[in-house]
């Protein structure tokens, strides 16, 4: 649900990195605001445990210029990855424009990228959107380590429509903004459609 | 989608404005802002210079969203008044027409009493110009139909481009 003010001409998007535990979507966020220019950026907040683990959410503001006299916010969102965290992710999921979906390449989390994936699709259906519409892409994080599934055989897995793929390495940088530039054009282009 | 977008015209902006800040006044308060229920602050008024408000408006409506769930796990509907009290400020928060937050924070210069007062007020003054946005809304697509022209239906991939290009 994009938030769009004609009177400070500002509009509001906000988008949701999903995904599995440990899968890094944390890590996205860290990436995006230790490499952005401190004028176009919030503070990062993070709701976690003494663990880092994310117990709520994190926040990060966003502004990213303006498109045709209108400035542009970006509000981006983690959900706790944590299987029995699911309703503070379902309360996170409203009024979504845009959903990243953060696959963790590792073979051995396979398992978990569909579970997750599938919780996506639901979580999605009870706050009334569906999965086939909505600006989504998909990132198939740590490519970099030794024992990653093969892209086509994650893409066979977890691709849920002919929606973007975006290769990262979360930690070192590569992917994290083709990632979100990917799901910002999407959310814009719907805007062009739907406002 | 689950819900139109919300959009916010000058007038209503300027309405609101005001509102909030008689409000500030009315309740002795230090800040008084509206936030959308997904966490996009929609007005502040007030000391906010010192105030991460777009921090404030986000957590604030995670807090409102965590206690909703809360709610509709022991039956009720919603909790529609959240009040946190701190060693100096406090911070009063209520739902205005089920889907705008009004907070305000106040200190020792003011009490819970005069704040849930004057909120209760203002409350409806707002819900009133929160009513009229959407029928506006409404109104504007219905009579545009299908030939409806959003001020980005131009937005080009070279628009989309230019922002990410640093």
């Amino acid at each position: 649900m994009t938030f769009i003010n004609y009177a400070s001409r500002e509009i509001n998007c906000k988008i949701v990195y999903y995904g599995p535990g440990l899968c890094g979507k944390t890590t996205n966020l860290q990436y995006i605001y230790d490499k952005t220019n401190p004028n176009a950026k919030g503070k990062l907040i993070s709701l976690a445990t003494e663990t880092d683990r994310t117990l709520f959410f994190d926040f990060l503001p966003l502004e990213l210029g303006t498109v045709r006299g209108f400035r542009t916010r970006f509000h981006l969102y983690t959900v706790p990855g944590q299987v029995f965290y699911d309703a503070s992710r379902k309360l996170i999921l409203k009024g979504v424009d845009g959903v990243i979906f953060v696959a963790d390449s590792q073979v051995e989390r396979m398992d978990a990228n569909v579970e997750s994936v599938e919780n996506l699709q639901a979580n999605l259906k009870t706050q009334g959107y569906d999965m086939n519409t909505i600006p989504f892409v998909l990132q198939l994080n740590k490519r970099d380590l030794p024992n990653v599934a093969p892209v086509d055989e994650m893409k066979q897995l977890l691709m849920r429509r002919d929606q973007p793929v975006f290769e990262a390495v979360a930690s070192k940088g590569p992917g994290v903004f083709e990632t979100l530039k990917g799901v910002a054009k999407l959310v814009l282009q719907e805007l062009t459609k739907s406002s | 989608m689950a819900a139109p977008d919300i959009v916010m015209y000058e007038e209503e902006f300027n309405q609101i404005k005001g509102i909030i800040s008689k409000l500030r006044t009315d309740a002795n308060a230090k800040v008084v802002f509206l936030v959308d229920k997904n966490g996009q602050q929609i007005a502040a008024h007030g000391d906010i210079e010192n105030l991460d408000t777009t921090s404030l408006a986000s957590l604030t409506a995670g807090n409102v969203a965590a206690t909703d769930g809360l709610a509709r796990l022991i039956g009720e509907k919603e909790f529609s008044i959240l009040f946190h009290e701190g060693e100096k400020d406090n911070i009063h928060i209520s739902i205005v027409a089920q889907r705008v937050i009004l907070v305000v924070i106040f200190d020792e210069r003011s009490s819970l009493g005069l704040v849930r007062l004057r909120v209760k007020k203002a409350s409806q003054e707002l819900g009133d110009v929160f009513g009229r946005i959407m029928s506006k809304v409404e109104r504007e697509k219905a009579a545009a139909g299908a030939a409806f022209e959003s001020p980005f239906a131009e937005i080009t991939d070279e628009d989309i481009d230019s922002l990410f290009s640093e």
